[in-house]
């Protein structure tokens, strides 16, 4: 017995050798390949627009102020018809995130009150110097949607008054 | 003497003077009780019903006339309702229930109504943040409302009061304090109520629309954002922005002021200064300042101004280092006869080392101003502990040849109030002031005429207890002399004094550091070397232009390019007020500090340090190094300084009422003065002289 120990045990580990061989590989072919995000994920922020491409963000400055590692800055200015950004009086006329102070902990999330500011699912972050850490909010900004319009848009007088929309509690 | 009230505020023994109204006695002790209509600048008037609390009484034995003993305590009867505690004076044995089930939840109702058509508007509103409907709800107020939204009451958001305010209907609360303020302590009854019930408005009623140079103080007062300044909108989140006191340069008031400062993308990542806010100083702006002072600030930040020094070479000026310049400067005065021209733009540190300046290479040193009196203000001007906001009854105040109202607004505020508290107020002047309404005598005369007139008046204004003369901008030396004639016998009196309304802030500091004026500038300029500071004659009058062209050379110390500046052979670029410290002496000889709140703009230096570096090119010895020590060097020097220095400066007491802490829903946004009431300036040094 003695002598056959290390015979089964090499089988044994051969074994699972082979047996994993039979596998799917855990492995994933990044970049050529990505992983699907769990729908709470906290990746890269995105600035949301609404269905006709005004911003969604008022410039109201509460995810600076949530923010924990002060890398957001909020510039306002004032909205008119005649070049209208955001609906209501106010829009963000500066915004920038520095990604290397983020902490992706998604309390600018919490703090918006128009759900503008929404961590999406891109991490691929990536700079070669700090000042491209800056996000801005042109790169911050999504694509207007299909049927929309980009701003700034000239708007009929009395529509957009009201900067706040009304709105349910989130799902999920 | 007035009678100690005892009483109990939840649990708490307050002891206060009769008559103080229950809100009041609780603040004392640092009990809360939500207010919106109530400021304690103002007369009660309980239209919002915030302060609701339970008010118990000791129950009088009718036979005895003592206080009812009940198991051995004295017997309390409480109300059947409950009493605002903003309109209910303490009484002896009073128990006060602030925080009782039944006073919260009052409280909480009225903050629920109040709330019902208040616009979710939070986030884009200038007042969030520092908003005391916001704070109150939070402390007081229910979490959720009980009514539908969609009957929430719609009204007109941007309505212009005027070219200065805002007015957000839908946020208005109806509280008033901004139509009491205009009507009671401005004395521009501009605002009003319209419509009733919930379809009240704030209108206003002059044309121009909100016609009142205090307009900005409704701003402060306004309980929720229904009043914003036009000229901060949006500026910033009150919270992302830092606070540095100032003194207001543009009078010699001297209001306390605050600047609000942020660093912007907007302006090249540079600390800028977003607004101005008042800073309480009971003894000279109480809570309050004027539209001039809180929007005439952006001159600081203009991009046309100086930034380095400018040497002429070959009739053109030309970009220079500061050592060019010196050079060029000391060339200049080597062996020239100097005159030193300064105004009172300048602050006292300044004035003191141009005057050392001009008096170590045996020059003159002019006051650029031309009213008169001057040196009678130096003996004659008010006392140590002269308060406007103590005179009442039994004073008597002149008001010669000024109109307050746009020379020195708060001085009109605080005569104004003295007028109705009782004082006598006498005012001569050519035309119709906005004071004349609360004078108690009225004259109207020529120019010329007015000294005459204060000579009539010599008997009935010198029997008055406390007299206090005004003279304003069109004021001749017969005029000044007559005022200070009144004065004789009263001169180290608190409360009675000679007051100059100057042009500038601190021309009474140059006037104490020993500035004279400059009679007839056109002939002491021929043939010498003339050094202007922060003074613009060719700008002002075109003869002047021609007559600073007959100097040898023309050095000027200046933040912009002026005509004066134009003209000159070496242009100093001076540092703003708002860049650098200093203190100024106000028109009541109260000398107050000022703080930096930007960083300077390019090479710009202060203006005491520039005179200390022209001086040491001349092969002179004087303090440039830092603002304290040229105070220093001006209390040792000057005997109305004696004793003062920045330390001094900086000091502080418990003001009343308190604002400005975390209570913004009592005092408004007024900040609270940490840095420093200002020192009254010995009396009189020149007494015996």
């Amino acid at each position: 017995m003695r002598v056959l120990e290390p015979v089964v045990e090499l089988a044994r580990g051969l074994w699972t050798t082979l047996r994993s061989m039979a596998e799917k590989p855990v492995t994933v072919q990044y970049p050529e390949e990505k992983r699907p995000v769990k729908p709470r994920f906290r990746g890269r922020h995105v600035l949301k627009r609404y269905e006709n491409g005004l911003e969604k963000c008022i410039g109201c400055a509460l995810c600076a102020a949530a923010c924990p590692a002060d890398a957001i800055f909020v510039e306002a200015s004032e909205n008119t018809d005649e070049e209208r950004y955001s609906p209501g009086d106010r829009y963000a006329s500066t915004y920038e995130i520095n990604m290397l102070r983020c902490i992706y902990c998604g309390f600018c999330e919490d703090a918006c009150p128009t759900e503008a500011i929404v961590l999406g699912d891109n991490y691929e972050l990536s700079f070669t110097n700090r000042r491209e850490a800056i996000y801005t909010k042109e790169m911050l900004l999504e694509p207007v949607p299909p049927g929309g319009l980009p701003t700034p848009q000239k708007t009929e007088p009395g529509k957009f008054t009201r900067s706040v929309p009304e709105m349910k509690d989130p799902q999920d | 003497m007035t009678k100690i009230i005892t009483l109990t505020i939840d649990d708490q023994k307050v002891n206060v003077p009769e008559g103080t109204l229950i809100v009041n006695a609780a603040k004392m002790v640092g009990i809360d009780i939500p207010v919106f209509c109530y400021h304690p600048k103002m007369e009660p008037v309980g239209m919002c019903r915030q302060c609701l609390v339970e008010v118990g009484r000791p129950v009088i034995d009718r036979a005895t006339g003592q206080p009812v003993i009940e198991d051995g305590q004295v017997k309390i009867q409480f109300g059947p309702k409950l009493e605002t505690a903003c309109t209910t004076v303490v009484s002896e044995g009073m128990v006060v229930l602030t925080r009782s089930e039944k006073a919260r939840q009052a409280q909480k109702e009225i903050l629920e109504f109040l709330l019902t058509s208040h616009p979710l508007d939070c986030p884009v509103c200038d007042k969030g943040g520092e908003c005391p409907l916001q704070n109150l709800t939070m402390a007081f107020g229910p979490s959720q409302s009980r009514f539908l939204y969609d009957d929430k009451h719609h009204a007109e958001k941007h309505v212009p009061l005027g070219d200065k305010i805002w007015l957000d209907r839908e946020r208005c609360i109806q509280c008033g304090r901004c139509i009491r303020f205009q009507e009671k302590i401005a004395g521009d009854p501009v605002l009003a109520f319209y419509q009733r019930g919930r379809a009240t408005d704030i209108i206003t009623n002059s044309d121009p629309p909100f016609d009142s140079i205090f307009s900005g103080n409704t701003t402060d007062i306004c309980p929720v954002g229904a009043l914003t300044t036009a000229d901060f909108r949006f500026g910033a989140r009150p919270w992302e922005m830092k606070a540095a006191a100032s003194i207001c340069p543009l009078c010699p008031v001297g209001c306390n002021i605050v600047f609000n400062t942020r660093r912007e993308a907007k302006s090249g990542g540079k600390v800028v200064i977003k607004r101005v806010m008042p800073r309480q100083n009971e003894q000279v702006n109480e809570i309050w300042i004027c539209d001039r002072g809180r929007f005439n600030w952006h001159y600081v930040e203009d991009p046309t101004r100086l930034a380095h020094p400018l040497v002429k070479k070959d009739g053109k000026l030309e970009l220079a280092s500061w050592q060019e310049a010196l050079e060029a400067t000391r060339k200049h005065i080597a062996g020239a006869q100097i005159v030193v021209v300064a105004s009172g733009r300048l602050s006292n540190e300044d004035l003191f080392n141009l005057k050392q300046l001009a008096d170590g290479l045996s020059g003159q040193a002019l006051l650029y101003d031309s009213l008169p009196g001057g040196e009678l203000t130096t003996r004659y001007g008010v006392a140590a502990g002269t308060n406007l906001g103590d005179l009442g009854a039994g004073s008597a105040i002149l008001v010669a040849a000024a109109d307050l109202y746009y020379e020195a607004p708060i001085w009109y505020l605080r005569v104004k109030a003295a007028a109705e508290r009782g004082a006598n107020l006498v005012i001569i002047h050519p035309q119709a002031t906005r004071l004349d309404k609360y004078a108690k005598k009225l004259i109207r005369c020529e120019r010329e005429e007015v000294a005459a007139k204060v000579q009539e008046l010599a008997a009935e204004l010198t029997a008055a207890e406390n007299l206090i003369i005004f003279f304003g901008r069109t004021a001749d030396r017969r005029l000044a002399e007559t005022c200070a004639s009144l004065l004789q016998g009263r001169e180290s009196k608190p409360n009675n004094g000679l007051i100059g309304v100057w042009q500038r802030a601190n021309d009474q500091g140059a006037w104490e550091l020993g500035y004279k004026p400059a009679a007839d500038l056109a002939k002491i300029v021929e043939g010498k070397v003339v050094y202007l500071a922060a003074a613009d004659p060719a700008g002002d009058d075109p003869q002047w232009a021609e007559a600073l062209k007959t100097a040898k050379a023309l050095i000027v110390q200046e933040l912009f390019l002026t005509e004066t500046a134009k003209l000159a052979d070496v242009v100093f670029p001076a540092q703003a007020f708002s860049e650098r410290d200093g203190s100024y002496t106000s028109g009541e000889r109260r000398v107050q500090r000022f703080y930096p709140a930007t960083p300077p703009l390019g090479e710009a230096r202060p203006d005491f340090a520039i005179a200390a570096a022209v001086a040491s090119a001349a092969g002179l010895e004087v303090e440039g190094r830092s603002a304290l020590r040229v105070m220093d060097k001006i209390a040792v020097s000057i005997p109305a300084f004696a004793g003062i220095s920045y330390g001094k400066l900086a000091e502080v007491t418990e003001q009343w009422p308190i604002v400005g802490r975390g209570d913004l829903y009592y005092g408004g946004t007024t900040y609270e003065n940490r840095q420093g009431l200002g020192v009254h300036l010995n009396k009189h040094w020149n007494i015996e002289t």
